[in-house]
């Protein structure tokens, strides 16, 4: 009987020489490096983003994606990696993303105009290999024609990066990717910071999340300045085991949660803060007076 | 002290049969000449056996079954003579330009580099061949002889010290280049070879024929000594090919560029250089009817009109023939060329190719070369405009960056440092070790173009807002900030900048905003006031008198 049992797998080895290189041999596909996002609390909640996977962030507008997008571009360019960003449509602004600590650089930017040249320029980035970092932004484009993308391209881009030393994030507006992606980041707008000017930050600072137009106690006035947002992560799906994580030598980090259930109980709150000194998009000097 | 001779036979044909090397298999007779009187100058031996002779008319040629007929090309026998100068060159330093189809190259001290005479020669052969020339090597101590042997042996030949006269003495006479009336006189004398030649005596010899006379006898017995005229070296890689028939399309074009970029490579590699840069040049037959219109219109007449460039800049020094075709062919086929191709020029920018010593602790960059043809088909998916990295220009123009090429980081270890007991200390980056920050930068999302929006104010603050779908109360808003600037330019811009809080009203923007979180929204009241709300940041143009959205806080 083992003498079959070895005469059938030599057999089934013979027929996929060349293809497969171990059929027989398990590949535990739940274990990856991870590296820091660049968010703490991030980090905290899902140990980072899983190299060789596909990750998933979806989230409303003004819920903190960009932010997070920035923060993990500025990570790995600031660790010397390749990085590209495949714009759906064209909204990724330069002159924030410097400002967030992006070192351009490093970063190849793709501007597309639709949702077919986003998933080609993404197929031909993944063939071409090496990128340390690839982010594929859908957020800006027509939920219904992300929500047409058939599930085998996700699939197919899950694959690429598999057994790749590349981390893919996928920013959308809603949950597209299903199964493919081992993690799954769900975001929402929590409050957005105002602040009186000449006063330290924090000190004065108030975050609007009735609809009226009182900061706190007072009423709001032309003169304040927008400090910053807070957004809401939450942990949808991860196939991750307990991360064994790169760079969180000086964070906490929280054991994870894989099941489902468990996982949309995890969620943090993190807060992102405009740096007008650098910020280029509008008249820095004014709005810092 | 030994010289190495290489010589191409039927040059001429050689240099076709380079650029067309299926016709080596079969006959091929090369004609010249000013039609009607187009003669056969030169012709391969499979031509000579089917019978075709030297000075037969072209109609006569085409009477043979098999033959195939091509016209003397000046500008392939100029790029197979330099193909033949980078062949010597790839092994010694001192080389003479003996003839289009000759040259000798001197192989002193060459032997501790490449073995024995006979290694090299056999090397030099194996060298031309992939160079797309059949040659014969031959090397002596006496450049003349190995001259001669070269000429009149095939295959490799090494003549020994002290042997020369023995072994060119079975050569006939004509390998000495005489006068057409020394080699008639040596002729009527029944004088047939080197030997019968250098057997002669040499005072009644030079009674006959003169000082040619004694020039031939010192040829005949390999005692002739002379110093090497060295060739001074360069670096020109230029390939062309005339069409006999001008090429509307791109894909026959396409093989003709592969065997070019072949040739090229190869010469290339002889020389251990890369291309920096390929230029590539189309003159122009007939110009396609729509595009001579445009032509026409848009510029005055002239013969650039007929010429089309290429040019391709390369990130790093490369040789690889079909990488640098590919990319070619992407440039060709989103800028095709206006009008039939008559003749192909390609020229490459030689450098010195590129060593690089990769860390194992470094992360990972994308390999060049392959970088190069991705982003060459980015830019044919997206525009080539649409694709690099963004660079920040020196100006407060919101918005204003311009794309550069996007190089990706060296794969090297980083920079070494001497400590104070000698060792080497890798310097280590500060980013890399430095804690992450708490608070990460908001982000900022650019609509462009700029989307036109209708504002309502109250009190000169913006109170409701309305463009692209979203349609809400202003909660909060800051502002205005104004800049201006460029004032002497005609693009100059004044606008009164706002940062808004958006509560958004209109049923379908609030599917959008909350879709994700809609059936939460009735269970947990907390989240019900806070989500539908967005941070955008809007302007008044003043030069337009409108409001516009600049982007979107996220």
């Amino acid at each position: 009987m083992a003498a079959k049992i070895s005469a059938l797998r030599s057999q089934v080895e013979q027929a996929l020489a060349g293809r497969v290189s171990a059929p027989f041999t398990y590949r535990d596909r739940n274990v990856f490096p991870t590296v820091a996002t660049g968010i703490p609390e991030i980090d905290a909640l899902t140990g980072g983003l899983p190299r060789g996977a596909l990750t998933e962030i979806f989230g409303p507008a003004c819920s903190g994606g960009t932010s997070f997008l920035f923060s993990a571009l500025g990570a790995r360019t600031g660790h010397d990696e390749a990085c590209a960003l495949i714009d759906g449509s064209d909204t990724f602004d330069p002159c924030s993303a410097a400002a967030a600590g992006v070192d351009l650089k490093k970063l190849l930017w793709v501007r597309c105009h639709s949702i077919e040249q986003t998933l080609r320029a993404t197929d031909l980035l993944l063939q071409s290999g090496g990128f340390g970092f690839i982010a594929v932004d859908v957020s800006d484009i027509s939920p219904k024609l992300v929500r047409h993308v058939p599930l085998d391209s996700w699939f197919r881009f899950r694959r690429a990066v598999e057994d790749t030393p590349t981390i893919l994030l996928l920013l959308s507006r809603e949950s597209n990717a299903k199964t493919c992606a081992s993690l799954v980041l769900q975001l929402q707008g929590h409050a957005v910071h105002w602040r009186k000017p000449g006063r330290a930050a924090d000190s004065s600072s108030g975050a609007n999340t009735r609809a009226n137009s009182y900061v706190g106690d007072e009423r709001h006035s032309p003169a304040w300045l927008l400090e910053g947002l807070e957004a809401r992560a939450e942990v949808l799906r991860s196939r991750m085991q307990p991360p064994a994580v790169e760079s969180l030598a000086h964070h906490k980090v929280l054991p994870l949660k894989v099941s489902r259930n468990a996982g949309r109980e995890a969620g943090a709150i993190f807060k992102t803060k405009t740096n007008w000194d650098s910020l280029g998009i509008a008249s820095a000097e004014n709005k810092s007076k | 002290m030994a010289f190495a001779s290489i010589y191409v036979p039927q040059f001429m044909v050689q240099a076709v049969l380079r650029t067309e090397p299926q016709l080596r298999a079969g006959a091929l007779a090369l004609v010249d000449g000013t039609p009607p009187l187009v003669r056969v100058i030169d012709a391969n031996d499979s031509a000579w056996r089917a019978g075709i002779q030297m000075g037969m008319a072209k109609s006569q040629v085409a009477q043979f079954l098999g033959v195939e007929i091509r016209n003397r090309s000046q500008s392939k026998e100029a790029a197979a003579h330099a193909a033949l100068l980078d062949l010597g060159w790839s092994v010694s330093p001192r080389m003479e330009n003996t003839a289009a189809d000759t040259i000798v190259l001197d192989l002193a001290g060459l032997n501790s580099l490449f073995g024995s005479d006979e290694e090299i020669a056999g090397d030099l052969s194996r060298r031309a061949l992939s160079l797309g020339l059949a040659t014969n090597v031959a090397a002596a101590a006496n450049i003349e002889v190995a001259i001669h042997a070269a000429r009149g042996f095939t295959g490799v030949t090494v003549i020994p010290d002290g042997e020369e006269s023995r072994r060119i003495g079975v050569l006939p006479v004509h390998v000495l280049f005489p006068s057409e009336e020394s080699l008639a006189t040596l002729d009527r004398w029944g004088i047939k070879t080197c030997g019968d030649l250098a057997a002669l005596p040499l005072l009644e010899l030079s009674e006959r024929l003169g000082q040619e006379g004694v020039r031939l006898h010192e040829l005949a017995r390999g005692a002739s000594v002379r110093s090497l005229v060295l060739a001074e070296p360069s670096l020109s890689f230029r390939e062309e090919l005339e069409l006999d028939t001008a090429e509307e399309e791109l894909e026959p074009v396409s093989f003709l560029l592969g065997r070019l970029l072949d040739q090229l490579c190869a010469r290339l590699q002889a020389r251990a250089q890369a291309a920096t840069a390929i230029h590539l040049r189309f003159d122009l037959g007939d110009l396609f009817e729509k595009d001579a219109e445009i032509i026409k219109r848009n510029s005055p007449p002239d013969d650039n009109q007929k010429i089309y460039r290429k040019g391709l800049t390369l990130p790093v020094a490369m040789r690889d023939s079909k990488m640098l075709l590919k990319l070619l062919r992407l440039q060709l086929q989103s800028d095709p060329p206006p009008g039939s191709i008559v003749k192909i020029i390609l020229v490459a920018e030689p450098s010195r190719r590129r060593a690089a010593q990769s860390g194992l602790f470094v992360p990972s960059s994308p390999d060049p070369e392959k970088l190069e043809l991705t982003v060459a088909r980015l830019a044919k998916l997206v525009g080539s405009a649409n694709v690099g990295s963004p660079e920040l220009v020196d100006t407060h123009r919101p918005g204003e960056f311009r794309m550069s090429r996007f190089r990706p980081p060296a794969n090297e270890e980083p920079p070494r440092r001497k400590s104070k007991n000698g060792t080497e200390l890798a310097i280590a980056k500060p980013a890399a070790n430095e804690p992450p920050s708490r608070r990460s930068s908001v982000g900022f999302r650019m609509f462009r173009p700029r989307l036109p929006a209708t504002i309502e104010l109250h009190d000169g603050v913006p109170s409701r807002v309305f463009f692209r779908g979203v349609y809400g109360s202003v909660i909060a808003a800051s502002g205005p900030w104004r800049t201006s600037g460029d004032w002497w330019r005609e693009d100059f811009w004044l606008q009164d900048e706002w940062d808004i809080e958006v509560w958004v009203n209109s049923p379908s923007a609030r599917i959008i905003h909350t879709r994700n979180s809609f059936s939460a929204l009735d269970s947990n009241p907390q989240q019900q006031t806070a989500a539908p709300s967005g941070t955008y940041c809007i302007y008044f143009d003043v030069t337009a008198q409108s409001w516009f959205v600049r982007g979107m806080y996220d």
